[in-house]
């Protein structure tokens, strides 16, 4: 079993303004109060503009706020604003947890979360996977999650290859760093591995595997260490041409629950739905074990947790009750598809910047588990998704607004799926009414 | 046909597909059904051998890497160069439109292609990103050409291919042209599911592979309604 060696020794309580120097004082002064303007003035939780200010003043800013904390960064294309919530519910139960809770995942919402943090010991921050390197040079963090890789936005962002390339170059810079990756994901597994240690049977003392199932395969076909096939039969995959292969996890989901190290079970109840955010609470309670927090403290709190940024809040309206889930890429889709009850469901569909321009990924989703029951689509792209469910066989009915879809359906559940700026919109309208 | 059955190959789906690359082998393969003719997708990895005997060969897009191997891997196995003897359809997307040609740049190298059709690919300035649209050769008379590209590379056409189709929006080949053909050999940059946005273009595949002069119409409300509605997003974009 793996002991969790703490490598910060008790200095936790120090980390006030006083200890930065002026300029950092002045930044992280500034940071706040913008943040607390743009707040008042109606225009967001403030977290970026708070933290880029910060930032302008100091550059080094992140750093000096970072020093004397024990802080976990977790990163990944999916599940990373859901896992850091359950993380900071799990790292809480040994006192205040600082964390970017609004899911803004750059270094000014990261800034921006330690600037007003005070001397909170503690802090559990989502990265976006681009920012993950830069994040580790500026926070020097106790450990670091790395959840999965997969397809997002590829009109603009980096190949997954290129992704876990750059994550397995920073870690190797920091080899004291504690890692908690997901041993289900071959590029996860590569980039969590140290170039020095080639043969996956020797498992680096400072890597916790887990394991929360993975759905999505289509982007590791291909072995990002010699190029070969990549196998797969069952839970195991292997790499056909060298010694990549799946690592034995620590951590596991079972039944409802997770597994830990020892071998012990603990039943999670979760606010949160499906078999996908066990597995997150996994590795929420395996960051936390980090730390030094024992699943049995933890799990209590990880039930807390009710909505994630508006992510599974259900609200009443005209009689049905409407769950929003966020999917953003391929990944995603099919695990709000487990996450989702068999209801009726409206699919939205936009292409804006934030989602990517390009919709061709609609086609890497299978939208057959929808089939039977009565699916909606609507957004700025619903005829994209039109196509694409005619030839999946999926039978939908289109409509213009989020409002007239709430009318087509029955009085009951509603499942909305959708995703970025889809899912803002309808929140939006969603705040706008209750 | 070479059989009863239409045989649809999508090639080395575990190398070449990074843009939803799956939607043309489903487009075709549900467009053959609706006009009665049975259909079977074979879907071949970069680890087994190539059927020569299939109708409709498929190569998507994909990154330099995997561009670079399924060029090496289909130059060994020689498969598809018998098929395209034989007479089958070879549809090639963006990486795999490249990789029809004679040679093509990947990772800064510059390597062969497999030299069915007379075209070349080097680094063009700048990566194009966006909607792609253009008026199709008008001996294949076909609507509009419309499309999302993504492509870091510009091709070069020799006097052995015609191009697929004029540029009206994006860039394509080099701004001017987009695509490629010859025979029953056709490249795009038009990306990912292109036949999704073209069921025009998929029918014409389908007419070379079955011999069928004419298909019968099916019904393309979803598919003409998003034509719409990129055509009219293209135009008021360049408003």
């Amino acid at each position: 079993m793996p002991i969790s060696r703490v490598r910060w020794s008790g200095n936790l309580a120090r980390v006030t303004d006083a200890k930065m120097p002026l300029r950092a004082k002045v930044a992280s002064s500034v940071s706040r109060t913008a943040a607390a303007l743009s707040r008042a003035a109606g225009r967001g939780d403030g977290s970026v503009i708070g933290g880029w200010l910060g930032l302008k003043i100091d550059p080094e800013l992140l750093a000096h706020l970072s020093a004397g904390r024990a802080i976990a960064l977790i990163s990944g294309t999916n599940g990373k604003t859901t896992t850091t919530r359950l993380a900071a519910a799990a790292v809480g139960v040994l006192g205040r947890v600082a964390t970017n809770s609004f899911g803004a995942n750059m270094p000014t919402g990261h800034t921006s979360a330690l600037a007003k943090a005070g001397s909170t010991p503690y802090a559990v921050l989502e990265v976006d996977e681009h920012y993950l390197a830069q994040v580790i040079e500026a926070t020097d963090p106790h450990v670091v999650a790395l959840l999965n890789l997969s397809r997002d936005q590829l009109d603009r962002a980096k190949e997954v290859a290129m992704m876990a390339q750059l994550w397995r170059a920073a870690l190797a810079r920091h080899p004291d760093i504690r890692v908690v990756a997901n041993a289900d994901d071959p590029m996860v597994v590569w980039a969590a591995t140290p170039p020095a240690s080639h043969d996956q049977r020797i498992t680096p003392p400072h890597v916790t595997w887990f394991s929360a199932g993975q759905r999505w395969h289509d982007d590791s076909w291909v072995c990002p260490e010699c190029g070969s096939t990549i196998q797969r039969s069952g839970e195991q995959w292997w790499c056909t041409g060298c010694a990549l292969r799946r690592p034995e996890p620590q951590w596991t989901v079972d039944e409802e629950g997770v597994v830990d190290p020892t071998g012990a079970w603990y039943k999670v109840k979760l606010q949160l739905p499906g078999k996908v955010n066990i597995g997150n609470a996994a590795t929420a309670l395996a960051v936390a074990a980090e730390f030094g927090v024992r699943p049995f403290d933890a799990v209590p709190r990880l039930g807390d947790v009710t909505s994630v940024a508006g992510r599974y809040a259900q609200v009443v309206r005209d009689g049905r009750t409407v769950r929003l889930l966020l999917a953003k890429n391929p990944a995603s889709w099919l695990e709000a598809f487990d996450m989702a009850d068999e209801a009726p469901t409206l699919l939205s569909i936009n292409a804006r910047d934030p989602d990517g321009l390009d919709t061709s990924w609609l086609f890497d989703v299978d939208f057959a588990p929808l089939r039977g029951r009565l699916v909606l689509i609507t957004g700025d792209r619903a005829y994209d998704l039109a196509v694409r469910l005619e030839v999946n066989d999926v039978p939908f009915q289109y409509v213009r607004t989020f409002d007239e879809a709430v009318r087509a359906v029955p009085p009951g559940r509603l499942e909305v799926i959708a995703n970025y700026t889809a899912f803002q919109d309808i929140r939006a309208e969603l705040d706008r009414v209750n | 046909m070479s059989t009863e059955t239409l045989r649809i190959v999508w090639i080395y789906p575990d190398l070449l597909s990074t843009y939803g690359d799956r939607g043309n082998a489903l487009i075709l393969a549900r467009r053959a059904q609706q006009r009665g003719f049975p259909v079977e997708v074979l879907e071949v990895r970069s680890d087994e051998r190539l059927p020569t005997t299939a109708d409709i060969y498929l190569i998507g897009g994909g990154e330099d890497g995997p561009q670079a191997l399924g060029a090496q891997r289909l130059l060994a196995d020689g498969g598809l160069h018998r098929a395209v003897a034989q007479g089958s359809v070879v549809f090639g997307v963006c990486a795999g439109y490249q990789l029809l040609g004679t040679s093509f740049f990947a990772k800064g190298t510059q390597y062969q292609g497999l030299e069915l059709l007379d075209l070349s690919s080097d680094r063009g300035p700048s990566r194009a990103v966006g909607e792609l649209a253009g008026d199709i050769d008008a001996r294949l008379g076909l609507p509009p050409l419309t499309g999302f590209e993504n492509h870091g590379g510009r091709t070069h056409l020799g006097p052995g291919v015609s191009p697929l189709a004029r540029v009206t929006a994006g860039v394509g080949n080099d701004g001017a042209t987009e695509g490629a053909w010859r025979g029953k050999l056709l490249g795009t940059y038009s990306h990912g599911p292109a036949l999704a946005r073209n069921p025009a273009l998929a029918d014409l595949l389908l007419r070379w592979a079955t011999g069928a002069q004419h298909l019968p119409p099916l019904d393309d409300t979803w598919a003409d309604r998003l034509r719409a509605e990129r055509r009219t997003a293209v135009a008021t974009a360049r408003a």
